[in-house]
């Protein structure tokens, strides 16, 4: 029981990574990266909802038809995010202007509807929570890694603190302005699934073509 | 009329979805392995996407927007919270409504993009078009012409991405980066090119 509890809490942080393995909620990763500071507000939106939802879908697991689940799991996601988008427009203001659609799209996120159908349909509320704490956590680690590459690189800070003293301000860092544009945020995560994999080999795919040798004899 | 040519060229191409917003980025990259699935998939988005944002233009400006109920004398009331729950609502029952007009009337278009609509509920280019319509206060006709460009732009972009993996299953590519890897640096180049037009002024 300990052990799968661990197991469901550690497992998405490396080897079942949301991002870079199972695929799942790619897009808002990529959008809210060019800062650290939207993508920690992101992450902290995020982990909400999916612990919180794949509690509330395991509580009343045995109670939903399968016909009508996906509308059910939809509308229990949905105002998850509402009262997430509310809260944040009541404190955080800017926070929310700068996420713009991007904290309603939640509802979308693969992760969240894919954990609630994939775990915590079957599984108690207990191991539910942990598993949408450690999904909702290896998704920040991937978040927050290309946002601190993002920002750092991008504009020399880190929160909005200088870091690399700019060119411009007399220092000697001149800022990659490509950082802050939308293809950098594709090339941070490919390059960040090359060095995942090439450390966890088991992780790779198989290649669909094999280019076959040629035969010895035929060599010139 | 100009205005809405130069709208629908700019949500094709300077504001593409999929490559400066990365909406619709899962199904994107999980069903752009043939060129064909890649067509029928763009031509479910772009239907898709040109019936339901128009029709949450209108849930927005009738049902929902701060005011909108002074028609029926309740000028206080301001719903626009929610937003999101009818949205997605609203994108589940059109793609379900559509599954079963084309079932009885067009059952080739809808064995070929059968598969398709399921997914295409749950695709956040869907709903990232209508909460964009609703940020930037489109008026009904414009939301006619961003609804069509910014499904026809997401299909322009999984089909270009799908030719591109078809070539490049048969080159040698190093272990790590095979199959995710290489499609999000792929991609990431495909977002480059688009890059291009960001500096078109057409308004």
């Amino acid at each position: 029981m300990a052990h799968d509890a661990r197991k469901a809490l550690i497992d998405p942080l490396v080897n079942n990574n949301p991002i870079t393995l199972q695929i799942l909620g790619i897009c808002s990763a990529l959008a809210v990266t060019t800062t650290l500071a939207t993508s920690l507000v992101m992450c902290l939106a995020l982990t909400a909802v999916l612990t919180l939802s794949n509690a509330a879908i395991s509580l009343i697991r045995h109670h939903l038809s399968r016909s009508i689940r996906i509308i059910v799991q939809i509308t229990i996601i949905a105002s998850l995010v509402i009262v997430v988008d509310q809260v944040l427009k009541a404190y955080a203001y800017g926070m929310s202007k700068q996420l713009s659609v991007f904290v309603g799209l939640i509802v979308t996120n693969c992760i969240v509807l894919g954990r609630a159908e994939a775990f915590a349909s079957k599984n108690n509320v207990g191991l539910s929570i942990l598993d949408g704490l450690g999904n909702g956590l290896g998704y920040s680690l991937v978040l927050i890694f290309v946002g601190t590459i993002r920002e750092l690189f991008g504009s020399g800070t880190l929160l909005g603190v200088q870091i690399l003293p700019l060119v411009t301000d007399g220092g000697w860092y001149k800022p990659i302005a490509l950082m802050l544009l939308p293809p950098s945020a594709f090339f941070i995560i490919g390059f960040l699934i090359w060095g995942l994999r090439t450390w966890k080999t088991e992780q790779v795919e198989k290649p669909e073509y094999q280019i076959q040798p040629t035969p010895v004899g035929e060599r010139r | 009329m100009t205005d809405y040519v130069s709208l629908f060229i700019e949500t094709v191409f300077v504001e593409n979805l999929a490559l400066s917003f990365f909406l619709g980025i899962c199904t994107f990259l999980a069903v752009s392995k043939t060129v064909e699935t890649a067509v029928g998939l763009g031509i479910a988005v772009v239907v898709v996407q040109t019936i339901t944002v128009p029709v949450n233009n209108l849930i927005y400006s009738y049902l929902l927007r701060d005011g909108a109920w002074t028609w029926a004398g309740w000028p206080e009331i301001d719903l626009s919270f929610l937003g999101l729950i009818s949205y997605i609502g609203v994108i589940a029952a059109m793609v379900q409504i559509l599954e079963m007009i084309l079932d009885r009337y067009f059952p080739a278009l809808h064995r070929a993009l059968g598969i398709f609509l399921p997914l295409v509920t749950v695709n956040c280019a869907i709903l990232g078009g209508s909460l964009f319509m609703v940020e930037r206060n489109y008026a009904f006709g414009e939301s006619v012409v961003y609804g069509l460009g910014s499904g026809f732009g997401w299909a322009i972009a999984v089909c270009a991405l799908a030719g591109i993996r078809e070539k490049l299953k048969y080159s040698d590519i190093p272990d790590g980066l095979q199959g995710l890897g290489i499609t999000f640096i792929v991609v990431g180049l495909m977002s480059l090119g688009f890059m291009a037009f960001s500096g078109i002024q057409l308004r």
